[in-house]
């Protein structure tokens, strides 16, 4: 990848979300992680395309280190974090903001009585259609929440159980349903669960990975299809009616893959971190949207799988990859030390596609 | 007295002396002795003297009786004489009287010849009227030929005359007669059971009426086809029931069909062709009937045969064998039978064969390679512990140096196709499609392209197999790179001279793989293979590091007073794959290594810049200085065929996941205390299995500073102490 774009934040920092409900503007959203310091922020990154620059605003983010990171894909100005709290003996908590006009503080919308269900909150999640809706996962729960005009109100919780004290490690909407599906990863496995009936288990891949699931996402544009990876290495692609056999497997990196996304729009492109320090944009045509519909043009199927870009310009391991939700062909990689890189997919591959 | 012969005393000598004998006797004997003497002369004299006298009367009388003879003779020649004038006068009157006979006789001679002549024809009459009933008897009696004879000597004669009333008759007769004969002919050539010697005599006679020649080779074609089907269904039979052997099978096709054969292109030849050698439209077309016939009742065979040898598994010698007795039979038919060369099929048929011997060869050879495989794997699972030093070794050699002995068997076995005693082997292409494509490319080729492949594939394979197996397989691979591929190439083209059928041309890339070509992609398959095994060995001992931090309540440590038993069963862990790869490999490289003691007194340098009383950005950026100057640290370099950058490899792997699970977690002044002790105590153990002790210290240094950074409370521990702890534990 040549010269991406640098920006550099001087704290560590793991979290990382395109800001979805900004159409006009390339930006991210960066949230530091430091134990030293009760100054932790909120970084919003904008990139100037006529200068080709990056801009950023600081918000305080005053209550503690930030472990993950979202923004509403409708308001642009909301976001919620998960953070370690300073008051509470660094036990977990999550809560939703609003982005002030000006730097300053984050205004605080309102706290998730998360505390209830666990310590340890991975994510806080908005729908992706319904603006009052929101999912927390909480050590082995899934709570839902309703932020409507009475504040919050748990609507449902699921619970995980089993031996050995079960944990989530991520989880996330089903863009692909229509209905309350939320979907997560323990250990090895994915579960959907349907949030309409309690703790109704949709459909499941059990046992995918060797190792655990760090990430998984699903294809924007087909349906049925997801991707995982995790410490084993490998990024495994799915489709979810089978889950016997990925369809592919790949174990391009050399440790664990951390974050794994498709491209909005064209999904036959993959971004991956992971914390060998490199960020990879892998090219698997023969299971994205668009083998579908050149089903009949057999010359274009014919392109082989391959990594189109590799960037290795973090100095450190690399823990979140986002792409752009305005310039599809922007993929953001943030690594530990605080870097974040704006990497574009190289012009022969954009003009591949396109043409 | 002793008198010698021939002196004058001899009394029975010619030069006696009878004086000196007197005096020798008067002299020598005394009175006595002459008187005797005298009186013995006397005696003697007596007896002489009458013998001398019967000789005398004996020779008279017949002196007479020879006198009275002539003069009788001479009395009978006056008689003769006379006896011989009256028999000349009597011949001369013979003579007048004869003379006088023939004159009056020859008025009458002319009519006594035409009397014959009448005679004769009368007879031939005579045999044409009889004519239908001797043929009939003829036919009664089934002397075929005669009546044909018969019949062809009077058919001049009636087609002549048959228009005349009473001849016509005796032609409808004789030609209902002969159609009889004919039929029964016919009959002949349908007949199954008939000989071959009566069917030509039949179709002889058949020829010799003036039968059309076209239909005839038809009739004949049809016959013979529906033998020959017989025997090609008895073979048929033998390929579905596959109860003999090839060399049977064979022989088999030989004596009934092939002979078979034979003898109808023999007895066309002589029946057909020989006859109709002036017209030659004719004999194109009986040619081309003949031609069509052999051709269908060959392909059918070949056919059999083809199917036979593919559903056949006897080995490689008999096969051979087999082919060469079919060879050789269908090349003794191509002499007989020159319009259609079928030995090309057949050395397809051969090669075909080859092709499938080699097949099967291969197939065996995979399987035996997986049978040994899977022996490995399974010892490896039993066998707890490798503390069995020839495992390792032995299990090695199973999988190369016995492989090539069997490679080299099969090799030799697939040779007998070649031998100079077997009839094909002269074929330039047969030898080269078997040496070229199905043994050179095809079978060890193929199979070295098979281990490559099959090796890597243990890699996506689940449940994921002992590590240690990658290891082996990675030797394995690097045995064949670096001595199987070029012994066993060399080898295969020493035995099939493959450089003769490349002699012009330089070694062509295209036809030939090439040894560089196998050895490069055998090594590639060494390096997925042992980056394999690195990654499985290093994720093993990452979760049992993930696992001890994910585990640990660090935010509520206590005090540290040992190391945790986890780190030390990491470097146990370390300690036993680092001497299972060194059962494999060698030690390799390493860069110079600090003195033992230098390297205990040595504090690791956060600990310096901690305590030279820094914050903890202080650190931080020293940590991001401290990154720009060294080097980078790729986690998952190519691994590189030696011990130490395997273990290497697996270290690393392992400290990287220590650090990344360190990161993910919060500590209080004990816990960090704790990471230091037992990084401290990583360091002491670890630096002996890596090729660069600086590495070790980095990706250690990197992890303490880490934890100082997920620290609420950093405050280190006296190095002092903590090597106290370590020294303890």
């Amino acid at each position: 990848m040549s010269n991406p774009l640098i920006y550099g934040v001087e704290f560590q920092a793991r979290s990382l979300c395109s800001l979805h409900a900004d159409m006009d503007q390339v930006s991210f959203l960066i949230g530091t992680q430091s134990l030293n310091t009760t100054n932790n922020q909120v970084h919003l990154v904008k990139l100037q395309e006529k200068t080709n620059t990056l801009s950023s605003h600081i918000y305080e983010h005053s209550v503690g280190e930030i472990w993950s990171l979202t923004a509403s894909p409708m308001d642009k100005r909301l976001i919620s974090s998960c953070y370690a709290s300073i008051e509470r003996d660094c036990e977990k908590c999550t809560a939703l903001w609003r982005l002030p006009e000006n730097d300053g503080h984050l205004e605080n919308v309102l706290n998730f009585p998360s505390e209830k269900y666990g310590t340890d909150v991975k994510v806080t999640t908005f729908h992706p259609t319904n603006e009052t809706y929101m999912a927390s996962v909480v050590d082995n729960n899934i709570v839902m929440w309703d932020i409507g005009e009475s504040g919050v109100k748990v609507i449902c919780n699921a619970v995980l159980d089993g031996k050995g004290q079960p944990r989530f490690t991520t989880g996330k909407w089903n863009p692909q349903s229509v209905n309350l599906q939320f979907v997560t990863a323990d250990d090895c496995n994915i579960k959907a669960w349907d949030l309409r009936s309690q703790a109704k288990i949709a459909w499941s891949l059990d046992g995918v990975h060797t190792q655990v699931i760090r990430d998984f996402d699903f294809n924007p544009n087909r349906q049925y299809y997801l991707a995982t990876c995790g410490d084993d290495g490998y990024s495994k692609f799915w489709d979810i009616r089978n889950s016997s056999q990925p369809l592919i497997s790949r174990a391009d990196h050399s440790h664990w893959i951390w974050s794994l996304r498709y491209n909005p729009v064209h999904d036959e492109l993959i971004g991956t971190a992971s914390s060998d320090g490199q960020v990879l944009i892998t090219r698997l045509v023969g299971i994205s949207s668009s083998a579908i519909e050149n089903e009949d043009i057999k010359t274009k199927t014919s392109v082989e799988d391959k990594i189109v870009a590799t960037c290795d310009q973090h100095e450190d391991s690399v823990y979140c990859v986002e792409w752009s939700a305005t310039d599809s062909w922007i993929l953001a990689s943030l690594s530990y030390d605080g870097r974040l890189l704006l990497n574009k997919v190289p012009k022969d591959e954009q003009l591949r596609i396109l043409l | 007295m002793d008198i010698k012969p021939g002196s004058p005393y001899d009394i029975n000598g010619a030069c006696f002396n009878a004086d000196m004998y007197v005096k020798k006797v008067l002299k020598e004997s005394n009175l006595k002795q002459v008187m005797d003497h005298e009186r013995e002369i006397h005696q003697d004299i007596q007896s002489l003297h009458s013998d001398m006298q019967t000789l005398v009367y004996e020779n008279y009388n017949k002196f007479i009786l020879a006198t009275d003879t002539i003069g009788k003779m001479k009395n009978d020649f006056k008689n003769l004489e006379e006896d011989m004038e009256m028999l000349l006068s009597k011949m001369d009157d013979i003579t007048k009287s004869s003379e006088t006979i023939t004159s009056t006789l020859h008025a009458n001679r002319d009519e006594i010849l035409k009397l014959s002549e009448t005679h004769k024809l009368l007879k031939r009459f005579q045999f044409i009227y009889t004519l239908p009933t001797t043929l009939n008897k003829l036919l009664l009696k089934e002397d075929y030929a005669q009546v044909v004879q018969e019949y062809l000597h009077a058919q001049r004669v009636l087609t002549q005359y048959g228009n005349q009333e009473s001849l016509k008759g005796i032609l409808n007769d004789c030609n209902n007669i002969v159609n009889e004969l004919m039929q029964i002919l016919y009959s002949h050539l349908r007949d199954k059971d008939i000989t071959g010697k009566e069917l030509t005599k039949s179709v002889d006679l058949l020829l010799q009426l003036d039968e059309p020649v076209l239909s005839l080779c038809k009739e004949f074609l049809l016959h013979s086809k529906n033998r020959l089907f017989e025997s090609l269904d008895v073979l048929q039979l033998q390929v579905e029931n596959l109860n003999q052997d090839m060399i049977e099978f064979i022989d088999l096709g030989s004596d009934t069909f092939l002979s078979q054969l034979c003898i109808v292109i023999t007895s066309f030849n002589d029946m057909f062709i020989e006859n109709l050698s002036k017209n030659d439209e004719e004999t194109d077309t009986t040619l081309n009937q003949l031609n069509i016939f052999v051709e269908g009742n060959m392909i059918r065979y070949l056919e059999i045969v083809q199917c036979y040898i593919d559903k056949n598994t006897s080995d490689t010698a008999i096969l051979v064998r087999a082919l060469d007795r079919f060879f050789r039979k269908l090349q003794a038919i191509g002499k007989l039978f020159s319009y259609k060369d079928f030995t090309l099929n057949a050395l397809e048929i051969i090669s075909s064969a080859a092709r499938r011997q080699t097949k099967i060869h291969l197939a065996m050879l995979k399987a035996h390679f997986n049978d040994k495989l899977s022996t490995v794997r399974q010892s490896l699972v039993s066998l707890q512990k490798l503390n069995d030093n020839g495992f390792a070794t032995e299990s090695l050699t199973s999988l190369t140096s016995d492989i090539i002995e069997k490679v080299k068997g099969i090799l030799r076995d697939i040779s007998t196709f070649l031998e100079p005693e077997v009839s094909f082997s002269t074929k330039y292409a047969l030898r080269k499609s078997i040496s070229v494509d199905n043994v050179r490319e095809g079978l060890v080729v193929g199979f070295l392209h098979y281990l490559s492949s099959a090796a890597r594939s243990y890699t996506i394979c689940t449940p994921c197999p002992p590590a240690f197996l990658f290891l082996i397989m990675t030797k394995m691979c690097l045995e064949y790179q670096t001595s199987g591929i070029s012994y066993l190439l060399q080898l295969v083209d020493e035995t099939y001279e493959i450089n003769k059928y490349f002699e012009k041309k330089p070694k062509n890339s295209s036809q030939l793989s090439s040894e560089v070509e196998l050895a490069s992609d055998m090594h590639s398959a060494a390096q997925e293979l042992v980056n394999y095994y690195v990654r499985v060995e290093g994720l093993a001992i990452s979760q049992m590091l993930k696992k001890s931090v994910e585990t640990r309540d660090w935010l509520h440590s206590l005090e540290p007073r040992t190391v945790r038993a986890v780190m030390k069963r990491v470097v146990e862990e370390i300690t036993s794959v680092d001497s299972q790869v060194g059962e494999l490999f060698e030690e390799g490289m390493r860069t110079d290594r600090s003195s033992d003691s230098s390297r205990r007194t040595q504090l690791s340098r956060h600990i310096r810049a901690w305590s030279s009383g820094g914050t903890a950005t202080n650190t931080q950026t020293f940590s991001a200085i401290n990154r720009l100057f060294s080097e980078r640290i790729d986690i998952f370099s190519p691994v590189q065929f030696s011990r130490v950058s395997i273990t290497t490899g697996i270290i690393k792997i392992s400290l990287k996941t220590l650090l990344e699970c360190v990161r993910l977690r919060t500590f209080n002044r004990f816990g960090l205390q704790q990471v230091q002790v037992d990084i401290h105590y990583l360091q002491l153990y670890l630096w002996r299995f890596v090729s660069d002790e600086n590495l070790v210290h980095l990706l250690l240094d990197e992890i303490l500073s880490s934890s100082v950074h997920r620290c609420l409370n950093p405050i280190l521990m006296e190095p002092s102490v903590v090597e106290i702890i370590c020294e303890r534990g």
